[in-house]
């Protein structure tokens, strides 16, 4: 019962990624998105994170998702926009896949890691999972005590992107230009 | 008309007006009020609407208190009728009917209620009395020959007068008296 | 065991849905009958079925009541030729509906919905899934909500559903922040420092059964329900739907049984919302604020305890009917502002009023 949940979240979740990275039509990809999100979400409520699945849920396919179909539909790109290959973006990319594969496998293969297995596989083969990740006042209590200075660390970056944007946006050069008055011609 | 237009100042809203709130209450309230009020909904085929004097409905032949038609078939209300909706086959009253002092009687008399209009014009016009627009308002059939009211059907609609007038019964009686002018 | 226990808990969430679905179908009528009576009219009372509207008293009073208008108008849903039109992504045209539906039923899970005593005097809360984060899946949920209205109106591929369809995601973004923010000074006051119950609903209603939040907190009660009001786009938030603007918004293009599934999942929507309020703000299962629960022990009590959830819940949902029938529709940029301008920073001083006031009131717990 059991394995065929996990089998079914792991196809899921699997499809719908390549989905999202191989489909041309960016509704498409967006809906591959959700499902994909909510297939994690299925992964890590099977761990006994029901927490993380529940935050998962509600910020990434609750809340940014609806943010990335809006501005899709928003700005309505159309499904068979062709899709120019940049030298850049190919190295950028494999680049930074080699960096994360690259740490994700020393990750795993260092012996802290290994130590720690069979604490996160027993928390999750009896079902009740981290403590961090399935419990709300754990969580709490970590974000506010031991995380606390990423928390903010976090907090301000996101802060420092909102302005950004709002420059950006805002594009001051222009409204100057706009509002300047001509010029009196010099004696 | 600058100068003659008096410009008011809007008040501006108190704390309480702006959240909105106050103003939902009551209407909250006028809606509640109106939820106990007695319905205004008329459950039409099972209660009828009351019908004011002088309503116009469907043109209908009518009898006297005798039982003799009114109709003489002067053909008046045909000429008079805007959509031409009536069409009179006027005919003789044979001999020997208890009717034969009257002139004429119809043959046959048919309103295609289809083309009327509701005028009443044919009523006005009748010399006779003989054809009144009633209460009957519901009107339906199958076909457009359904609907086209022959005299039978005119007369089961309309009924009898119940006036006192006996016009023709009083002639003939002045007649058989010897005063040929009543 | 393991399999038995699966059985029950499946059997108790389709009663649940069971129960939800026919109260959506129900309040559909009296949304009918309750507008007619705000307008002086009637509402349905005609509709009869042969048979049993003829049984001497109650078939005459359920057809006054209207209520075989619900059969009439569901089978009328059921048996219409299913329309797709040409121009719609089939796909999403057809999916949307179902992604509708789903989110208003998940949360039922978590919805502790009557409590029974047990023998020895123990409360227990009865709820089909009693997790700390019972107030998390529900907001999850109910903001994966909006998608069936996106991909409606998405799908469509037609300008007024696709309008509804854009605002009804910016109405979602826009008063989820708020709805977030006036849960978290009830949890606040519900949980007293080392309590572990987190974000469980349950708790929320065990702690009330002496004070109810309405009038504990009430700038909080009234925050979440305009919030919930606009989640659940009712009048006289319902801006992806407004028909004056947008001909039927994102479900113009709908008919037939489809239609029928958006009609259903908004009023299940809205008694989910209202079960919601009920449990947060209004004692949820318990009897009356200051009054001792009256329930008795066993199976009694829990039924009674639940029918009591029940009315309460149908007493929000007529509220929410009246407001309807009562408040004209905001316009778009007012809702707008509404949201972000008004609701949001009265939240969030609401919230760190409520936390300056506990910090104040509650003994410092052992460090």
């Amino acid at each position: 019962m059991h394995e065929i949940f996990f089998y079914f979240l792991v196809a899921l979740t699997a499809l719908s990624s390549l989905s999202v990275v191989l489909g041309r039509n960016p509704v498409n990809g967006a809906m591959s998105m959700i499902l994909a999100l909510v297939g994690t979400a299925g992964l890590f409520a099977m761990l006994g994170s029901y927490m993380l699945a529940a935050l998962q849920i509600l910020v990434y396919a609750g809340a940014v998702m609806v943010l990335f179909v809006f501005i899709i539909m928003l700005i309505d790109i159309p499904a068979t926009a062709a899709y120019r290959h940049h030298w850049g973006t190919l190295v950028a990319a494999i680049l930074s896949t080699l960096t994360l594969g690259g740490g994700l496998t020393f990750l795993f293969l260092a012996p802290e890691f290994r130590q720690s297995m069979p604490e996160i596989a027993g928390a999750a083969s009896n079902g009740s999972g981290l403590v961090f990740s399935s419990q709300a006042v754990a969580y709490g209590a970590g974000l506010m005590g031991k995380y606390m200075l990423l928390v903010q660390v976090v907090g301000i970056l996101l802060l420092v992107a909102m302005i950004g944007v709002i420059v950006v946006s805002k594009d001051l050069r222009a409204t100057n230009s706009g509002k300047s008055l001509p010029t009196p011609p010099a004696n | 008309m600058p100068g003659k237009v008096k410009e008011i100042e809007r008040k501006p809203l108190s704390l309480a007006e702006k959240t909105f709130l106050p103003q939902i209450v009551s209407g909250l309230k006028v809606t509640c009020a109106n939820m106990l009020r007695k319905k205004v909904t008329r459950e039409y085929p099972d209660v009828l609407p009351p019908i004011p004097p002088g309503y116009r409905g469907m043109p209908t032949l009518v009898k006297d208190p005798d039982g003799r038609e009114k109709c003489v078939s002067c053909q008046l209300c045909e000429f008079v009728c805007p959509p031409k909706a009536i069409r009179i086959t006027p005919g003789a009253i044979p001999e020997g009917s208890p009717n034969a002092h009257v002139e004429k009687a119809p043959q046959e008399f048919e309103i295609d209620m289809l083309r009327c209009i509701y005028c009443g014009m044919c009523q006005e016009v009748c010399p006779e009395e003989a054809i009144f627009l009633q209460n009957k308002f519901t009107l339906n059939g199958l076909s457009r020959q359904e609907l086209v009211f022959n005299k039978e059907r005119l007369y089961e609609a309309g009924g009898t007068l119940q006036d006192q007038h006996f016009k023709w019964k009083k002639k003939k009686e002045a007649e058989e008296h010897g005063n040929a002018q009543h | 065991m393991d399999w038995i226990q699966l059985a029950i808990e499946a059997g108790f969430g389709l009663a649940f849905i069971i129960v939800v679905m026919s109260m959506a179908g129900l309040t559909v009528v009296a949304e009918r009958k309750f507008c007619g009576f705000i307008q002086g009219r009637l509402g349905p009372n005609r509709t009869t079925i042969p048979i049993l509207g003829s049984i001497p008293f109650f078939g005459r009073l359920i057809t006054r009541m209207g209520l075989f208008q619900l059969v009439a108008d569901g089978s009328k849903f059921l048996f219409k030729e299913e329309i797709v039109p040409g121009h719609v992504n089939k796909f999403y045209y057809n999916l949307a509906p179902i992604v509708a539906l789903i989110p208003p039923l998940v949360p039922l899970v978590v919805l502790p919905f009557g409590q029974m005593t047990l023998a020895d005097g123990t409360i227990r809360q009865l709820i089909i899934a009693n997790v700390d984060i019972g107030m998390l899946v529900i907001l999850a949920f109910s903001s994966l909500g909006v998608y069936g209205t996106v991909l409606a109106g998405w799908a469509a591929n037609s300008k007024y559903p696709f309008m509804g369809g854009i605002r009804a995601s910016a109405q979602m973004i826009s008063y989820e922040l708020t709805m977030g923010l006036s849960i978290l000074p009830v949890f606040l006051w519900a949980n007293v420092p080392g309590s572990t119950e987190g974000l469980s609903i349950a708790n929320i209603v065990v702690f009330q059964q002496t004070h109810w939040f309405v009038y504990l907190q009430p700038l909080t009660a009234l925050l979440f329900l305009v919030a919930l009001f606009a989640e659940t786009n009712r009048a006289p938030f319902d801006m992806a739907e407004s028909e004056t603007d947008l001909v039927g918004g994102f479900h113009t293009e709908y008919g037939a049984f489809k239609f029928g599934i958006f009609f259903v999942s908004e009023y299940a929507h809205v008694i989910v919302g209202s079960g919601l309020f009920v449990l947060l703000f209004l004692g949820g299962s318990n009897f009356l604020p200051m009054l001792p629960n009256p329930w008795p022990i066993g199976i009694p009590g829990a039924i009674l305890s639940t029918l009591w959830f029940i009315a309460k819940t149908s007493a929000l949902v007529f509220f929410f009917i009246w407001i309807r029938w009562t408040l004209p529709r905001f316009r778009y940029d007012q809702v707008m502002n509404l949201g972000w301008k008004m609701l949001l920073p009265v939240a969030i001083a609401n919230l760190v009023f409520v936390m300056v006031l506990l910090a104040k009131i509650t003994p410092v717990a052992a460090q």
